[in-house]
C-alpha cells in the first residue's frame, strides 16, 4: 500500500489581478465618450460661430431669400428649398425602385444571383460622390437636357397645376437633375435596409399566406410589408437622412444659383452643401461665414431628425423580433 | 374566375416591375463605371503619377501631388481613427454591452455614421482652422479621421458580439484577466471582420471630398508639409472637372478613374476576405 499522505489542502490560488482590466476598460469608456462629446461639439461650435448671423438676422433668417455677400445681408430660403426639393424629388423616385430592387432580391431572383446581385446594388453606394457628380454634369446633364427635360415638358408640362413643375428652358442641370442623380445615390441605401428587414419577417407568416392561395405580391403587400412596416419607414428616413446631407453629387449638378423665380424643377437652385461647398472657403471672415455656418447647422439639426426617427423606427422592429 | 384572373394579373405586373426596378439600379452602375472607364483610360499615363498639377493651360502635367497628398492624408485619418474606434467599440461590446451609457453611445454613433460629411468639415474648421488661423493637411486628415471612427466602432462592435460567450469564459476559467482575454481572444476571433471594417471605412473616406474643401483645402504644388495645404484628389477633381479647360477635365477623368477603381477595389477585396475567413 501507498504510504504516502494524501494531500487534501485546497491548491493555493492567487486572486486574478483585475488592475489591468480596470485601466483598459477605463480607457476604452473614455474613448467611447468621444462619440458623445464630438455629437455636442460639432452642435455647440456650429452654434458659437453662427453667433454673429444668429444676432443679425434672428428667425428672419430662415424665410428671407436674399443672399448677398457684398451687402451683407443673407436668408436661407432658396438653400432650405433647394435641399428639401432635391431630396423628395430623391425619394418619389428612390422608394418605388428601392422597394422593387428589395422584392426582387428576397422573393424573385434565385438563390445563385442574389449574392452577387446584392453586391452590385451595394457596389453603388460605395462609388464615391464625386464621381457621381462629375459624371452627372458631364455625361448625364446633356443627355438629361436634350431628351428627358422635353419628353417630361411634352407629356408632364401639359397637366394642370403639376405642368407647371416642368416647364421652362430645358438646361440639364438644376433641382430635377440634381434629384433624380440623389435618388441614384440614395437607392442602394434603402434597397439594403428593405432587403435586411424583409428577410427576417418569419417564413411561416409567409407560408400561411401562400398556403390559403396568395400571389406573390399579395404575400410582399398584405403581409410582408404590414410586418415590416417600421423598419421600410426607418430605411426611408435612412435614405432622406443621406440625401439632404449629400455636397459633391449636388454641388456639381444643381446650377448653384441663389435667385429663383419660377416654381419649375428645370431651373437652376442651391442646397445648403452646395451653397457651402461652393462659398465657404473663399467666404469672408465675418457675417459671410457665420452665415454658412449657421446653414450648417440647421442642415445637421434638420438631419439629426430624421435619422433620430429612422433609429427608432428600426429599433422598434427589433424589438418587435423578441416577441 | 374573373376575379383570379384579375390578381394573377396584378402579381405578374408587379413582379415585372420590380424586376425592372432591379435593371434600372443596375443600368446606372454599368453607365457610371462604363463612362468612366472609358473617359478616364485617355488620360492614363505615366506622367499622371509623376508631374505635378498643370497651371491653367499647360498642355502637360499629371495629378502626382494630389495622389501622393491623397494617401497621406487617408492614411493619417485611417491611424487616428482607426485605434480609437477600436477601443470604442470594445467598450461596446465587451464592458457596456448592457449599460445606459453603452447603449446612448451606440445610438449616437449611429447618427454621426449617416451624419452629412461637410458638417464634420465645418466642425473641423471651426476648431482647427479657425484658431490656428490657416487650412492644414493635420486639419484634413482630422476630419478624415472623425469620419472613420463611427464606422470603425460599428463593425468593431458588431464582429466582437459575433464571438460565442463561451469563448471568453473559457479564457476567464483559465485565470485571465479580462484585458488578456479581449485582447488575446475576443479581439482574434474577430480579427477579419474589424479588418473588414477599417478597409471599409478607407474606402469610404478616399472619396470624400466635402469635409476636406474647408480644412486640408488644396495645393497647386508638391508640399509634405502637414502644417500647409495639402493638394489631395478629390478636391483637384473637383477643382479641374467645373474648369472650362480640356486638359483638366481630362486629368479630373483620370483621377475619377483612379479614385473609382480604388474604392470598389477595397469594397471587393473587404467583402472577399470576410468571406473568405467565414468559411474556415
Amino acid at each position: 500500500m501507498n504510504s504516502r499522505p494524501i494531500d487534501t489542502a485546497p491548491p493555493v490560488r492567487k486572486p486574478v489581478n483585475q488592475m489591468g482590466s480596470r485601466i483598459f476598460g477605463g480607457l476604452s469608456m473614455l474613448f467611447a465618450l468621444l462619440a458623445l462629446i464630438l455629437l455636442a461639439g460639432i452642435i455647440v461650435a456650429l452654434t458659437i460661430e453662427s453667433m454673429p448671423s444668429l444676432k443679425a438676422f434672428g428667425p428672419a433668417f430662415l424665410f428671407s431669400s436674399e443672399w448677398n455677400p457684398p451687402a451683407e445681408q443673407f436668408g436661407a430660403l432658396i438653400p432650405i428649398y433647394g435641399t428639401l426639393v432635391t431630396s423628395i424629388i430623391a425619394l418619389v423616385i428612390a422608394v418605388p425602385v428601392s422597394f422593387g430592387i428589395a422584392l426582387f432580391l428576397t422573393e424573385l431572383s434565385p438563390l445563385w444571383l442574389r449574392r452577387p446581385l446584392g453586391t452590385a446594388v451595394e457596389l453603388l453606394a460605395a462609388v464615391p460622390s464625386i464621381v457621381f457628380g462629375m459624371w452627372g454634369l458631364l455625361v448625364f446633364a446633356p443627355i438629361f437636357a436634350e431628351y428627358i427635360q422635353p419628353l417630361l415638358a411634352a407629356t408632364l408640362g401639359k397637366l394642370p397645376f403639376i405642368g407647371q413643375l416642368f416647364s421652362g428652358p430645358s438646361l440639364g442641370i438644376g433641382l430635377l437633375c440634381a434629384g433624380v442623380i440623389l435618388a441614384v445615390m440614395i437607392i442602394p441605401y434603402i434597397a439594403s435596409v428593405m432587403r435586411d428587414v424583409f428577410e427576417v419577417t418569419p417564413a411561416m407568416l409567409k407560408e400561411s399566406a401562400y398556403g390559403l392561395g396568395c400571389t406573390t405580391w399579395e404575400v410582399m403587400w398584405r403581409v410582408v410589408l404590414p410586418y415590416t412596416k417600421n423598419g421600410v419607414v426607418g430605411g426611408i428616413m435612412l435614405g432622406l437622412g443621406r440625401a439632404l446631407g449629400e455636397t459633391m453629387a449636388v454641388t456639381f449638378v444643381i446650377g448653384n444659383t441663389n435667385f429663383l423665380s419660377t416654381a419649375s424643377l428645370f431651373a437652376p437652385g442651391n442646397s445648403i452643401t452646395s451653397a457651402l461647398a461652393n462659398e465657404f472657403a473663399e467666404a469672408e471672415r465675418g457675417l459671410h461665414t457665420a452665415s454658412l455656418m449657421e446653414l450648417g447647422l440647421i442642415l445637421f439639426v434638420i438631419t439629426l431628425i430624421v435619422l433620430v426617427l429612422s433609429k427608432l423606427l428600426l429599433l422598434r422592429l427589433s424589438a418587435n423580433e423578441g416577441r | 374566375m374573373e376575379l383570379l384572373a384579375r390578381r394573377k394579373l396584378t402579381n405578374q405586373v408587379a413582379l415585372g416591375m420590380s424586376m425592372a426596378a432591379m435593371v434600372f439600379g443596375l443600368f446606372w452602375l454599368a453607365w457610371i463605371l462604363l463612362t468612366v472607364i472609358q473617359l478616364g483610360i485617355d488620360g492614363l499615363s505615366l506622367s499622371l503619377f509623376t508631374e505635378m498639377t498643370p497651371p491653367p493651360g499647360a498642355e502637360t502635367g499629371g495629378l502626382a501631388n494630389a495622389i501622393v497628398g491623397s494617401l497621406i492624408l487617408v492614411g493619417l485619418g485611417t491611424l487616428v481613427g482607426t485605434p480609437i474606434g477600436i477601443m470604442a467599440g470594445i467598450y461596446l461590446a465587451e464592458y457596456g454591452r448592457y449599460t445606459l451609457l453603452g447603449r446612448v453611445t451606440r445610438f449616437v454613433n449611429d447618427l454621426l455614421l449617416s451624419a452629412p460629411s461637410i458638417v464634420i468639415g465645418l466642425f473641423v474648421y471651426a476648431v482647427i482652422v479657425a484658431t490656428t488661423g490657416k487650412f492644414s493637411a493635420w486639419s484634413g486628415a482630422v476630419a478624415l479621421a472623425l469620419l472613420v471612427l463611427p464606422i470603425v466602432v460599428r463593425t468593431t462592435e458588431n464582429m466582437l458580439m459575433l464571438v460565442p460567450g463561451s469563448l471568453r469564459e473559457a479564457a476567464f476559467a483559465l485565470g485571465a484577466p479580462k484585458h488578456v482575454v479581449i485582447r488575446k481572444v475576443t479581439l482574434r476571433a474577430a480579427r477579419s471582420g474589424v479588418v473588414t471594417g477599417v478597409l471599409l471605412a478607407v474606402a469610404r473616406i478616399a472619396g470624400e471630398t466635402a469635409p476636406l474643401l474647408f480644412t486640408a483645402l488644396s495645393n497647386q504644388f508638391w508640399s509634405l508639409d502637414l502644417n500647409e495645404p495639402m493638394a489631395n484628389l478629390p478636391v483637384t477633381i473637383f477643382k479641374f472637372a467645373m474648369s472650362p479647360f480640356e486638359d483638366w477635365q481630362r486629368l479630373a477623368w483620370a483621377g475619377v478613374l483612379l479614385i473609382t477603381l480604388g474604392v470598389l477595389g477595397l469594397n471587393i477585396i473587404a467583402r472577399v476576405m470576410f468571406r473568405a475567413e467565414k468559411l474556415h
